[in-house]
């Protein structure tokens, strides 16, 4: 399986009280063309820093990368000098912000937002990149995009604003989609609609679609692979088939069992018992083992990523089957 | 659009009436009689032709009346005649454009300056530009204004000769910039703190993300969002500055002997010349309920969320 982009030992840290906290720990991930990836875990899990961190939109003077590599197609993002990395972002890798009603700039006409995108990457002119703009209206799905292409985000209903932020995000036909939660801020029904158009996209282009998410029902529906992250550490990863089949880290297996009993497509993941952890005051070795049932004094230790089958890993001390 | 501007003049004419009113009542106060100023020290007119002219500027009525006369005037749109017996209006459509120009060089040279300082200041919040903008305003507000324009009519204008130091021979823009400049000056620090407080509020704004995200250069992030979004709050400052620039004026063209407005209302204090007073301060209130109608437009242009239709 080749791979597009290779993040390796990434480390995001965040400014706190208490200096500079540890939010995403070591985390190793790849993305291959043309497949999807999912991204899941509970929230403060490090999820939207790791795709900020990969996008170089970590939140100035708050947020840095510590440290790591963020390889696309060999080259490590990371360490290329400002203009050329501004070459990359949209223009080879887009991205989905969870809310589109505050990613969206309120005061410019969704057309315009749409257009930069060409204007900058693909050097379009302003009528050029107007046309394009339609373009995308339409194939994102925007009813009557002709007579909307003027009008301002805040005049779009949230699914409708989704399918503009969409169509940004693809503006300078990027191989990449990052795609941060973006039906959670949307109703039910409008969430199946937006996940159905991310999935035709990715097909249709055939991109590589890492796509984060609390909607176990769409994991099993549109991933190829999975990657589980609990407090900021990477704990199960692997095709989904494969995770789905032998779910590995009791983490995983906790997810997985509250959507087993019953179909729960369009439902958050199941609050599992016990507090998510703290990222100031971490457990020692595995975070997870003071939720964990099979906890046991190997725990703790740091679990290594330990190989369910050649593609599929966990860290845990027991996924050798030792257990 | 065209209801929220009617409904918006309709609610001017009571400002209309009480401004007036307040202006021509604090020319009536004002101490000493005109009819002897206008004969001058030392000389007597014959009560005959004082009554006359009192009667002719209803001089002889009470405040109320007089007040009527001026108001029927005006609403014919007739600034009346000054004690001189020269039409206000002449008199003013003579200043005006000197003080126009006066004014709106100032302005833009205001808004220019201001709002870059504040976006520069902003965008490096805590850095050496930003100390320096910050503490250069704060003198500025400190120092008294015809102190600044004493000094830059002496240093810019007598001393190193690159401006005129009076008059408008040399026409616009040359005998106008550095009275301008010094009128600008004052309004500067207002400006710049605020674009400064907006850009800061807006440069971490989720859609400054996206356009990060979207590879757009720096300048472009800076400009069509950041700026963009910041300048919602200041333009309603900026145009209501646009009237402070313009009443600004009156002690500028004193100083740098400019023929606008402003000097036809001190001469017509001093001469104690109600009409001309009353007539070009009813006018300036006028221009500058116009200029906040004007800004309010501009508002709803600049902020598609803001509905005009839907406001008072
Ligand atoms: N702007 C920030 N300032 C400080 N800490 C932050 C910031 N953003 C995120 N974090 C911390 O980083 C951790 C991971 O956050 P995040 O990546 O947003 O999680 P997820 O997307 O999985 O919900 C959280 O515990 C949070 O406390
Ligand atoms: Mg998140």
């Amino acid at each position: 399986m080749t791979t597009l982009l290779e993040v390796s030992d990434l480390t995001v840290e965040f400014r706190t009280a208490r200096g500079w906290g540890v939010a995403v720990d070591g985390v190793d991930l790849s993305l291959a063309p043309g497949r999807t990836l999912a991204v899941l875990g509970e929230s403060g899990s490090g999820k939207s820093a790791t795709a900020r961190a990969i996008m170089g939109v970590l939140p100035a003077t708050v947020g840095r990368v510590g440290r790591g590599r963020v390889l696309l197609d060999g080259q490590d993002l990371l360490r290329l000098p400002p203009q050329e990395r501004r070459a990359v972002r949209g223009a080879r890798v887009g991205m989905v912000f969870q809310d589109a009603l505050s990613a969206l700039n309120p005061v410019l006409p969704v057309g315009y937002q749409i257009g930069e995108g060409c204007r900058v990457h693909l050097g379009m002119s302003r009528r050029a990149a107007r046309r394009r703009a339609l373009e995308l209206l339409d194939l994102v799905g925007i009813p009557d995009a002709r007579r909307r292409i003027d009008d301002y985000p805040h005049q779009f209903s949230g699914g409708m604003r989704q399918r503009v932020m969409i169509a940004t995000a693809l503006a300078a036909d990027p191989e990449i989609l990052i795609a941060d939660e973006p039906t959670t801020a949307l109703d039910v029904t409008v969430q199946a609609q937006i996940l159905q158009l991310l999935a035709t996209l990715q097909a249709d282009r055939q991109m590589s679609l890492m796509l984060i998410t609390h909607d176990l029902g769409v994991v099993a529906g549109m991933a190829d692979d999975i990657l589980v992250m609990y407090a900021g550490r990477v704990v199960e990863q692997g095709p989904a088939d494969d995770v789905f089949e032998r779910p590995t880290h009791p983490y995983t297996r906790a997810l997985l069992d509250s959507i087993c009993t019953a179909d729960r497509k369009g439902q958050p993941l199941r609050v599992i018992s016990g507090q998510p952890p703290d990222l100031g005051n971490l457990p020692s070795g595995c975070a997870f083992r003071t939720r964990c049932t099979q906890a046991a004094d190997v725990c703790r230790t740091l679990p290594p990523a330990t190989a369910v089958s050649p593609v599929h890993q966990a860290a845990c001390h027991f996924a050798g089957g030792a257990a | 659009m065209t209801g929220y501007v009617i409904r918006r003049l309709v609610g001017m004419v009571p400002v209309v009436l009480g401004t007036t009113l307040l202006i021509f009542a604090a020319v009536y106060a004002l101490p000493g009689d005109p009819i002897k100023a206008l004969a001058g020290p030392g000389r007597v007119l014959s009560p005959s032709v004082e009554d006359a002219l009192r009667e002719r500027f209803h001089l002889d009525q009470p405040l109320w009346s007089q007040y009527g006369h001026y108001l029927g005037g005006l609403v014919r749109g007739d600034l009346g005649i000054d004690l001189q017996g020269q039409e206000v209006s002449a008199l003013v459509a003579r200043a005006w454009p000197y003080t126009l120009q006066l004014g709106l060089t100032a302005w833009a040279i205001m808004a220019v300056v201001g709002i870059s300082l504040g976006t520069f200041a902003g965008m490096r919040q805590g850095g050496t530009v930003d100390w320096v903008v910050l503490t250069g305003t704060t003198v500025v507000v400190g120092v008294p204004y015809f102190v600044v324009a004493y000094v830059a009519q002496i240093l810019l204008g007598v001393n190193l000769g690159w401006f005129p130091t009076s008059g408008v021979r040399e026409g616009w823009p040359a005998s106008y910039l550095l009275p301008a400049a010094v009128l600008a000056l004052f309004g500067i620090p207002e400006l710049v703190r605020l674009t400064r407080a907006s850009i800061i509020e807006n440069r971490y704004a989720d859609y400054v993300d996206t356009a990060i995200a979207k590879g757009l250069p720096h300048r472009m992030i800076v400009v069509r969002h950041i700026l963009r979004n910041s300048l919602v709050p200041v333009v309603s400052v900026l145009g209501l500055s646009l009237g402070y620039m313009v009443s600004g004026t009156v002690l500028i063209e004193g100083i740098f002997n400019i023929p606008g407005l402003g000097y036809v209302v001190f001469n017509g204090i001093s001469q104690q010349n109600g009409p001309v007073v009353v007539g070009v301060c009813s006018l300036l209130v006028l221009v500058y309920l116009m200029i906040n109608l004007l800004v309010d437009i501009v508002y709803g242009l600049l902020d598609p969320r803001i509905s005009l239709a839907g406001r008072r």
